[in-house]
């Protein structure tokens, strides 16, 4: 069948797929044809990605993204790759006076040098093909988004599109892209009981011109797109799947 | 946990309004400087003094500073 979205064939590694977007993008990414390497620490969600998944030729791999042992283990498990997610992060809200230090080095870590780490090893390493593509899963938060409160995140996720555009750059000679999907509010455990009153998500879903926040297969098919050989001619691009609320 | 200490956390998280207003049953909601940002920091002010994580939610259950201060204590 004609499909230039197909990812058949394909070796794609995403990290944070136990759990909400990641999970998703997994789930998709097999049902579009690739084989799919899929990474978290918690062993039993992840199982639970793992048998979710369609096809026979897909793996797991447990890490903690923060333990440099740990990511240089995933990379060994790893022998090429045509497709890198990274989706794994943790979010925070902290007002100006409260964000620490510590609190920056909480987010940085797993936000921005865990990714882009992963992603140095594998280049390192030459594990990325020719024409692979490479989609960090960022935010509108810190990019084109300023909410209260959201400022350790948000710096987290800047820094990882300035990277994403360095990258970019750097790797097209050896063909490979580098982009960034920017989602607004999606429903994930990620925006579920924390500092934000169910009232107040109410409040905020209202300012979207399409009336809700996204689910996890809306940010997945953009990824999905960026990593097909549909997006061949895109790279550097942050692609914002926000609902227009950012308009 | 004292009820004065958390009285005086709180009151510093506003700006203007003067601290001889807050007591055990101010409505903090009815004050005109309380706003979702002073909401959050009252929610960060709770973590780094206290050592508590309070949720969006349990701000909305308190009406006076002491209901607060009470739901603090709960999850101590
Ligand atoms: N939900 C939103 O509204 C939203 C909006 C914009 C951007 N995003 C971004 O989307 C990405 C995915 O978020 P989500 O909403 O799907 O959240 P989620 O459901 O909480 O999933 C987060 C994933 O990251 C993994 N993870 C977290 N810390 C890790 C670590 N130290 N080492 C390895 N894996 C780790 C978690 O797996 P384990 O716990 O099993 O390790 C989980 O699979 C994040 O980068 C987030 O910033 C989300």
């Amino acid at each position: 069948m004609y499909n230039p979205f197909s990812l058949e064939g394909k070796n794609i590694l995403i990290t944070g797929a136990s759990s909400g977007i990641g999970q998703e993008t997994a789930i998709q990414c097999s049902k579009m044809g690739a084989n799919v390497i899929i990474t978290a620490r918690n062993e039993e969600r992840l199982k639970e990605t793992l048998s979710m998944l369609n096809g026979v030729s897909n793996k797991m791999v447990l890490a903690e993204l923060t333990n440099q042992e740990e990511l240089e283990n995933l990379v060994e498990h790893i022998e090429y790759i045509d497709g890198l997610v990274l989706c794994a992060g943790k979010g925070m809200t902290s007002p100006f006076p409260f964000s620490t230090r510590e609190k920056y080095d909480e987010i940085f870590n797993v936000n921005f040098f865990a990714p882009v780490e992963l992603l140095r090893l594998l280049v390192k390493k030459k594990k990325l093909q020719k024409c692979s593509s490479v989609v960090f899963v960022s935010s509108i938060g810190g990019n084109v988004s300023f909410s209260l409160g959201n400022g350790v995140y948000g710096a987290s996720k800047a820094a990882i599109d300035s990277t994403m555009k360095f990258c970019a750059r750097e790797l097209a000679p050896k063909k490979i892209r580098v982009n960034t999907v920017n989602p607004g509010m999606v429903n994930t455990k990620l925006i579920q009981g924390g500092a934000i009153s169910d009232e107040q998500y109410k409040l905020d879903m209202e300012k979207y011109p399409l009336k809700r926040y996204g689910e996890p297969q809306d940010i997945a098919y953009g990824i999905i797109y960026l990593l097909s050989d549909a997006s061949a001619w895109v790279t550097g691009h942050s692609l914002v799947i926000d609902g227009g609320v950012t308009i | 946990m004292e009820i004065k200490d958390f009285i005086e956390h709180f009151a510093e998280q506003f700006d203007d309004t003067d601290i001889s207003v807050f007591s055990a049953e101010t409505r903090f909601r009815d004050l005109e400087e309380w706003s979702s940002l002073i909401a959050l920091s009252i929610i960060a002010m709770v973590d780094e003094e206290y050592d508590v994580i309070l949720k969006g939610d349990d701000i909305k259950a308190a009406t006076t500073i002491v209901d607060l201060f009470n739901i603090v204590k709960t999850k101590m």
